[in-house]
């Protein structure tokens, strides 16, 4: 194999955990709520510039690691925020939940240009970032590696949140069944609001990511929120593997089709790829069975 | 739910009172405000379709913007080659390098092959899509996030294209359409008539299909889909059927509007210009096809002055109404002016 084919694998690997941190968030509240966020992109963005200002506050290695619970919990605390003030009063109204949050969206990235200015900031990774690996041919560049890391990281311990806590027994529960859930005493609002800023605050995580690749812009999070939308549509209605998978696919597709076409074509077969895609499988990559029949 | 199904059969006036301020128009507008207001009821007939899906089917398009600019290509291909000298390329062209006509390009040199184009292109793209989608029977939230893929991919493709399309800067400098030149006196206020007479042969179109047979199944699978598949009827050709209109409707519109701008650019048909497109008829109303057309005139005229003085301020207040108009007021001006009789 080519070391092009290898290098764009590789790309496809790193693109492919972007899309799956973007998306986890949405997926989860989808599955439990049936509504997105589509002010979920700005989570990401917010992440972003919430590790540029640690990095100003505390400059060198430290700072990057730092950053990443500083995004986690302040991208967490806006959409817990976004979530009790308005979606929660649009609940079962799902594509009124879409069009206000994207109001939400537009305020808050008008606010990032007032702010930051529209240019954006660069983020000066540090140094054990910046390098790269060879192998085989291969450029590894260690800011990608660290992305791949953070992403099964994330995953693994959202697995375990989600198999081994009470929290996450609560929550598989509501996924499955919401009435019966409240029905037996769960609190469903409560355990929406912890999904929900959960979510958000993975995509603020991913935020931080995005920033080590290049600059934070208030439109950054637009880039990635479109192809993690798609993530949710393939992946099947609130199961993580199915979103993992998708994730995986379409991250390996944009970044292989860039061998033959340039981006823009890429971004088109992107999206005939998923509509052939829900030919085959409309219930999408995994599907929680269920005797549901609106569900 | 209130019962939103019933087209509301009181108080007609509304539209009639519409129709009059129309025809009053070019006898009391200078001509750069009856551009203006042509330019915005062009897009009132786009946001008819977004009713007749979105209102009365349920169907969140979050890119209306493509057939728009189906629509707004075709006409702007065709004015491009109009006015150019036999053999020559449109300067732009040029300027990319290139040495000949697209061969997509050329039949838009006959009008009636443009026209055609304009009705035609952008139904049959919304039909094909919209039934790969339905037939599967995804929809809802999972229809919208692909309508926004799609708006994307469009836009990309056509700022990508420089060669071909004009690029980011869109294809504008039009001299003459269907051999009328475009600056001679008279020609802005007989587009102004075509206009109101299009707007109102959809609006009138448009109620008809919304009292008839299709507009109450189609509100029915609006209201329970699956409940219309155990009464034996399939819920997606009425879907298609509609979107493919609304499809057709914002085809009409881009072409119209491109006329009357002067310019059609991807800035006017992307991710963010699609979704502006659904609060038109968020804040006019998404039942109500008098409320949508009014919805258009306004927001478009609050746009233009607010985004000429402080555009920085125009995103705030465009995300605010967004969420203002869905939480509190989810049928719009026209549920106010309706009340609870709708």
């Amino acid at each position: 194999m080519d070391a092009l084919f290898l290098n764009q694998l590789f790309n496809g690997a790193s693109l492919a955990s972007l899309y799956l941190l973007a998306a986890l968030g949405l997926a989860l509240s989808f599955g439990l709520m049936r509504v997105i966020n589509m002010a979920h992109g700005e989570m990401l963005m917010l992440g972003g510039y919430l590790a540029w200002m640690t990095l100003l506050v505390v400059p060198g290695a430290l700072g990057i690691v730092l950053a990443i619970p500083v995004a986690f919990i302040g991208a967490a605390a806006m959409g817990g925020l976004i979530q009790s003030t308005l979606i929660r009063r649009l609940s079962a109204r799902p594509l009124d939940t879409l069009l206000a949050t994207w109001g939400v969206s537009l305020i808050l990235q008008q606010a990032a240009r007032d702010l930051f200015g529209a240019i954006g900031v660069e983020v000066r990774a540090p140094d054990w970032l910046t390098g790269s690996f060879m192998i085989a041919g291969v450029t590894l560049p260690s800011a990608r590696l660290f992305i791949i890391l953070i992403a099964a990281l994330v995953l693994g311990g959202l697995a375990l949140l989600l198999l081994k806590t009470r929290i996450g027994l609560l929550v598989r529960a509501v996924n499955q069944d919401r009435m019966m859930a409240s029905a037996v005493g769960i609190d469903v609002k409560r355990v929406d609001f912890t999904v929900f800023c959960l979510g958000s605050g993975v995509a603020g995580l991913a935020g931080v990511m995005l920033a080590l690749l290049g600059p934070v812009t208030p439109n950054v999070g637009q880039s990635y929120i479109i192809p993690a939308f798609l993530v949710v549509v393939m992946g099947g209605l609130g199961s993580i593997v199915g979103t993992t998978a998708s994730a995986i696919i379409l991250g390996l597709f944009a970044a292989l089709a860039q061998i033959f076409v340039d981006v823009s074509v890429a971004q088109m077969l992107l999206l005939v790829f998923v509509i052939l895609f829900i030919q085959v499988r409309p219930q999408g990559v995994i599907a929680v069975k269920s005797r549901q029949l609106d569900a | 739910m209130p019962d939103l199904s019933r087209l509301n059969p009181a108080k007609p006036f509304l539209p009639w009172v519409l129709l009059a301020l129309g025809i009053a128009a070019p006898f009391a507008l200078s001509a750069y405000d009856l551009n203006l207001l042509a330019r915005f009821m062009a897009m009132g007939i786009l946001a008819l379709g977004l009713v007749l899906i979105w209102g009365h089917g349920g169907i969140l398009s979050l890119g209306q913007g493509v057939f728009f600019g189906l629509g707004g290509y075709a006409i702007a291909l065709h004015m491009k080659l109009a006015d150019l000298p036999q053999g020559e390329i449109p300067d732009f062209m040029v300027w990319s390098g290139r040495e000949s006509l697209p061969f997509w390009w050329e039949p838009f040199a006959s009008p009636a092959f443009t026209i055609a184009a304009i009705l035609i292109v952008p139904t049959l793209v919304g039909a094909l899509f919209s039934w790969a989608v339905f037939h599967r029977r995804v929809g809802g939230t999972y229809f919208a996030l692909i309508t926004q893929a799609l708006a994307l991919a469009f836009s990309t493709l056509i700022i990508s294209r420089q060669d071909v399309t004009g690029g980011f800067n869109g294809l504008t400098d039009f001299y003459s359409i269907f051999g009328i030149g475009l600056a001679s006196p008279g020609t802005g206020s007989m587009l102004y008539w075509v206009t109101l007479a299009i707007l109102c042969a959809a609006f009138v179109g448009l109620r008809w299909l919304l009292a008839s047979r299709f507009g109450i199944l189609l509100r029915a699978a609006r209201d329970g889909e699956n409940r219309v598949r155990f009464l034996g009827y399939s819920p997606t050709p009425f879907k298609v059927v509609a979107f493919a209109i609304a499809a057709m409707l914002a085809g009409i519109s881009g072409a119209l509007f491109t006329l009357h701008a002067g310019v059609v650019s991807p800035a006017l048909i992307g991710v963010v210009p699609s979704i502006e497109m659904v609060v038109w008829v968020a804040i006019g109303g998404r039942y109500s096809l008098a409320g949508a057309i009014v919805g258009a005139l306004l927001v478009n005229l609050a746009r233009d002055a607010v985004s000429s003085a402080f555009p920085e301020l125009w995103l705030y207040l465009m995300g605010a109404l967004f969420i203002f108009v869905v939480t509190l007021l989810p049928r719009g001006l026209a549920g106010l002016i309706k009340g609870k009789a709708a």
